[in-house]
């Protein structure tokens, strides 16, 4: 057992938490509010080469690994969850089945340059009738004269706007009364493609979510991504890496509350005393810092597990879960500790706690993490 | 270009800071790269970026110095160096200045980079000594660095007035607040720096004797400033107010 990052883990670390806390915290209260996109964040980022961090160096990537950019995305949540996610998403739904199921011709054009942050990455699976349940795409691909001619509708796309091309997940055949669904991907230049951002969220109000609309969007059948018919099962490999990257969120998130209550208890006064010296707040921060704690190492067991060519199904869905419902128990319990404080969005906690929520959502939601789990120890 | 940048590990004085034994204890605290050298380094790459030649970062410390190297490293840095104090019982700004200049003296040096002070001794001692050691000029407290072939032109901040100096290389500058805004290290560049060359040197390796680097200062006391206290108001007339303040400058502040 050896439980000390690497060398390059902690000063990549480091490097993060400092910028961090110097170019992404400062704005984060603003943009919450403005609901503004975090473009000049993104903007450093890709000069620091961060944008392709797991991604090998021969197509601009930063030849890191998993437990790099769960540090990463963890230290980029504690300043500001909508720039955790954006990250986390252009990582592990974009460029991850790229370069998981891309053929070298396609890594070379679609890869590239999300490694630079050129483009962000964004990933196309969710309709307004399937998610998890692949059995309601809807969204269909026909093959015409060598093109794939697409129609469909998806929703709360992460990253699209600012993305130059996504995969998507469509119906390309049906046998047997079973849906196939194959994985293409497509430029969002591409005439018929339209890209709403009008949701209103509860939360990560930052980042950027959209409505994809396809009206007979044409994209030569080459830029079918893997094999036919495995869109769904790539993509469910996909999502595997991207649960650690929603647990590490969770973890920055999660974390960051904690710090906040432990400053603000030891300096709020009540009663002749600092409320850091009742045991009633003590307890709550013992419990907060013991599950941010916990969290963090199944992050890392998980990335560690996929680093080493290990399966870590079962781990990531224990992170995303485990650390999603502690992030929802940790920021309404710093919520609590700062009082009428905490309520009013300048102390920053609210904002943890409604980032929290989507966290338990997203990727597959807590229920589906369980189901996962109970599949994989055999029920 | 031949550039050296000389660095220090300091601790992080924005950290809790702990004082055992009339020294700063070095458990609990985190460490950096001394604030003013990162100005150093940083302005050691954009001449390298406009020049081209080699930047090669020096230390004179423990061997925890390493880290600190390795992401000077990182930032973009070519070749590091860390000469170890270890043995050194008691070492001032002479003995790191010493021990300095006999790693540089046979090389070929166009420009030395150095902090402008450091944030843990802060003297502000061992640039100019090593200038005086080698032989070369010296400017301290720099704002702006301009080369041109043999020319270097400089702004110098002088508490708030500029001074506009040109001198000859080769030349050792001290680095000052707004010379520019260090670089974040790069991903590949951490992802490098584990390779760059990273030489380790003792003071035999220098041919210098523990007597030749003896400290010459003797360190007494260290102590943390008193906690400052609550300040006092003076009320009432103008005039009892300033008697009043007079009599205190007398008989408690004891300044006249």
């Amino acid at each position: 057992m050896n439980f000390d990052l690497t060398e390059e883990q902690q000063m990549i670390k480091n490097t993060i938490r400092e910028f961090a806390s110097e170019e992404v915290a400062p704005g984060a209260l603003e943009r919450d509010k403005n609901k503004k996109f975090p473009i000049e964040v993104f903007q450093k980022l890709s000069r620091m080469g961060m944008m392709g961090l797991p991604f090998p160096e021969e197509y601009g990537g930063g030849g890191a690994d998993t437990i790099s950019f769960a540090i990463v995305t963890e230290e980029l949540s504690r300043a500001c969850g909508s720039t955790g996610i954006t990250y986390s998403a252009h990582i592990s739904l974009g460029g991850a089945p790229i370069h998981l199921f891309g053929t070298e011709e396609q890594k070379r054009r679609y890869l590239t340059p999300i490694c630079s942050g050129e483009s962000f990455g964004a990933f196309g699976l969710t309709e307004p009738n399937a998610g998890s349940d692949a059995g309601g795409t809807r969204t269909s691909a026909k093959e015409m004269d060598e093109m794939f001619v697409i129609n469909g509708n998806k929703c709360f796309i992460t990253n699209a706007s600012f993305a130059k091309h996504l995969a998507i997940t469509a119906i390309t055949g049906e046998e047997v009364g079973k849906k196939e669904i194959s994985a293409i991907i497509v430029p969002t230049n591409t005439p018929g493609f339209k890209i709403f951002d009008h949701y209103e969220k509860m939360g990560l109000n930052a980042s950027n979510t959209t409505e994809l609309v396809l009206e007979n969007v044409k994209v030569p059948t080459d830029h079918l991504l893997g094999k036919k018919g495995e869109g769904f099962k790539q993509f469910l490999i996909t999502l595997d890496g991207g649960r650690i990257g929603i647990g590490a969120m969770a973890v920055g998130i999660a974390q960051s509350a904690l710090e906040k209550s432990l400053q603000y208890a030891k300096e709020r006064i009540q009663f002749g005393n600092s409320i850091s010296s009742f045991q009633a707040i003590q307890f709550k921060l013992a419990d907060m810092a013991m599950k941010v704690e916990l969290a963090r190492n199944m992050v890392y067991k998980a990335a560690w597990l996929k680093d080493q060519g290990r399966p870590f199904k079962k781990e990531a869905a224990m992170c995303k879960l485990y650390a999603s419902e502690i992030c929802m128990e940790v920021t309404n319990q710093a919520v609590q500790i700062h009082g009428g404080y905490g309520y009013m969005k300048e102390y920053h906690v609210e904002r943890l706690m409604r980032d929290a929520k989507l966290l338990e959502i997203g990727e597959g939601t807590s229920e589906i993490q369980r189901t996962v789990i109970s599949r994989e120890i055999g029920c | 270009m031949n550039i050296f940048v000389i660095m220090k590990r300091t601790f992080d004085t924005e950290e809790k800071i702990n004082i055992k034994g009339g020294k700063v204890s070095g458990d609990g605290a985190a460490f950096i790269i001394n604030p003013y050298d990162e100005y150093a380094i940083e302005e050691a790459l954009k001449l390298k970026e406009e020049h081209g030649g080699e930047v090669t970062v020096i230390t004179v410390g423990e061997e925890e110095s390493e880290k600190e190297l390795r992401t000077a490293l990182a930032m973009g840095a070519d070749k590091a160096v860390l000469i170890s104090d270890e043995d050194l019982e008691n070492a001032d700004q002479f003995s790191t200045a010493t021990i300095l200049a006999g790693y540089l003296k046979d090389k070929a040096v166009d420009i030395v980079l150095a902090g402008n002070v450091t944030v843990d001794g802060g003297s502000g001692q061992v640039g100019l000594r090593l200038a005086e050691e080698l032989g070369i000029s010296g400017v301290t407290m720099i704002t702006k660095l301009t080369v041109n072939g043999e020319t270097a032109t400089i702004e110098r901040d002088l508490e708030g007035d500029l001074e506009i100096v040109e001198v000859s290389l080769p030349l050792l500058v001290t680095c000052q607040q707004g010379l520019n805004e260090p670089r974040y290290p790069s991903l590949p560049g951490i992802m490098k720096a584990k390779k760059k060359p990273f030489e380790t040197l003792e003071l035999d390796d220098l041919d210098l004797d523990e007597d030749d680097v003896q400290a010459k200062i003797k360190s007494v006391e260290i102590f943390l400033p008193p906690v400052k206290a609550a300040g006092k108001v003076l009320k009432g007339e103008l005039s009892q107010q300033v008697n009043e303040l007079i009599s205190l400058l007398k008989t408690e502040a004891k300044v006249i």
